[in-house]
């Protein structure tokens, strides 16, 4: 039992409490980064596969399909691992890492792996979003030249409203993914939440004043991470369910017209 | 990176990336199994109509769903090892918590599959005095089958691209972990680069064409569908076999006109 106070003594210690935090906002701040950046690199890639189909801009489809296949068939941890031995990186002002409550490698290792997580994610975001341009009617496209649209026009006035409609309720889930991806960052740095996790589980007995780490350690820390993980990720997917639900009745009234 | 010295290197330590497509592979199929029966399990729990089970199986899915597999494997390798088994091997808790994370996926799988099957099949086989079981191994089961079998394959390409989950705690011998070693090694660091595309060309040997085979079932079933909801193209006997069915649709796509216009010209025949 004392040893189980003493590991709840962590809890209790403010210090540890923020630099957990902190993590928790890293580990948010990456994932929006590569959840943007994915999106809008991801809408490139799925309208140059899809539209980019005849004549010398075939290549260009032919580049995003490599991409996206290569990307969506191979593990995030090689890309952190080939981004870290092999991307360039600037360097970076140490009063800028300061800021961050960082060191400059640090600040280093999270570029690479936000690259790597961007990249990553882009492939996936690209298939999504091709899935919601492949889901309006092809007869929009007809309908919209009909009335003088050029082909940029037809695409922004009225593919890509319906697609991003369609494709919120994935977009959604996809950010839960990116999100327990972004602890794939712990094998290379103690930047994000998992990574400052995993290494107060090693440094317990500094904490709990024990002469080793204990189960109780083990259980008190992995619970706060899982509810921490479980309550943002739990709150997203009722977001989408509730969601998916108003799109279906929206879907079915239109029947019923 | 691609000078041939360093994949004269890969080539000569071999030994050390095959070690760790097998432990790989090893993990893959120990997780598929143990996932596999955990999905069945709780996609039955979830469409039970029982409401304990329902909930059992929701809060487990929830859970696993919304936590990170590294965690995961985390706490299960740290709670075991600290509770004093000592040789509670990585690769074991590995094994253990891919098909504990996977279960949860596949359980959604199976839900959406039997959800797909019309109640009345149930109704059907109940009245004809099937069991529960029986009707499920017999009636459902077979149907979901075509229906479950992309997301499925789908979620195996995941589960191969998650084995690297044990190298936070270290001395998995996943392919990862094991190029990782190799990649920080003393004597073998010139070769990182290298080392790391080349483990990155053997996963996507293995996933690309897994995920094109899902992709080619999917759209098979997709234009089975649009098939199937056209009565007046359904010209096809029943028994007809997948190649002759994907002729067909081939056929109907391009050649829609000529059918349209055949059917036609027989019921303009009749007037005449």
């Amino acid at each position: 039992m004392t040893e189980l106070q003493a590991s709840l003594l962590m809890l209790s210690n403010g210090g540890l409490m923020s630099y957990f935090f902190k993590g928790v906002a890293f580990t948010i701040i990456i994932a929006i980064i590569a959840i943007v950046i994915g999106f809008v690199f991801g809408s490139v890639l799925a309208l140059v596969r899809n539209y980019c189909v005849s004549g010398p801009q075939r290549i260009l489809k032919w580049l995003a399909v490599a991409y996206i296949e290569v990307f969506r068939n191979t593990p995030l941890m090689l890309w952190i691992f080939i981004c870290l031995v092999s991307f360039p990186v600037p360097s970076i002002p140490v009063a800028w890492a300061e800021a961050i409550a960082l060191s400059t490698t640090e600040v280093q290792l999270l570029f690479k792996s936000i690259v790597a997580l961007v990249l990553f994610t882009s492939s996936v975001m690209a298939e999504i979003i091709r899935g919601g341009l492949n889901s309006v009617d092809k007869g929009q496209f007809e309908a919209g030249y009909s009335q003088g649209f050029t082909f940029v026009q037809v695409l922004l006035y009225i593919v890509l409203p319906q697609t991003i409609r369609a494709i919120v309720p994935t977009m959604l889930s996809q950010i839960i993914t990116t999100i327990k991806d972004t602890s794939y960052i712990a094998n290379i740095a103690y930047i994000e939440f998992l990574g400052r996790v995993f290494r107060m589980i090693q440094l317990a007995p500094m904490y709990t004043g024990q002469p080793t780490q204990n189960v109780s350690d083990v259980f008190v820390l992995c619970g706060l991470a899982c509810a921490i993980y479980f309550t943002i990720n739990f709150a997203i997917s009722l977001l989408v369910r509730s969601l998916q639900k108003r799109q279906k009745t929206v879907r079915v009234a239109y029947a019923a017209e | 990176m691609f000078k041939a010295e360093s994949w004269a290197a890969l080539f000569r330590d071999y030994r050390i990336f095959l070690n760790g497509l097998i432990a790989t592979v090893q993990m893959t199929l120990v997780g598929f199994s143990i996932a596999l029966i955990l999905g069945i399990i709780l996609g039955l729990f979830s469409t039970s109509g029982k409401k304990p089970l329902r909930i059992i199986s929701r809060i487990y899915v929830e859970f696993i769903q919304n936590t990170p597999l590294m965690l995961q494997a985390l706490f299960l390798f740290y709670a075991v090892t600290f509770a004093g088994f000592r040789g509670f091997k990585p690769l074991v808790a590995g094994m253990l918590a891919l098909g504990i994370y996977h279960g949860a996926y596949f359980s959604e799988v199976f839900r959406a599959g039997i959800e797909a099957v019309p109640k009345g099949q149930s109704e059907a086989a109940y009245s004809q005095g099937f069991t529960y079981v029986q009707s499920m191994w017999y009636i459902i089961l077979p149907q979901t089958i075509k229906i479950i079998l992309p997301p499925m394959v789908n979620q195996v390409v995941n589960l191969i691209k998650n084995t690297s989950c044990m190298l936070l705690v270290g001395g998995a011998v996943d392919l990862i972990s094991a190029t990782n070693a190799y990649a920080v090694g003393l004597s073998t660091a010139r070769y990182a680069a290298a080392a790391y595309v080349f483990s990155g060309i053997i996963f996507f040997a293995i996933c690309f064409p897994l995920s094109r085979i899902a992709a080619r079932w999917e759209q098979r079933l997709k234009a089975r569908d649009q098939q199937g909801n056209i009565p007046k193209k359904k010209n096809a006997p029943d028994n007809v076999s997948d190649a002759e069915l994907d002729r067909m649709i081939g056929e109907n796509s391009d050649g829609e006109l000529a059918s349209g216009t055949r059917e036609n010209s027989s019921e303009g025949g009749g007037l005449e």
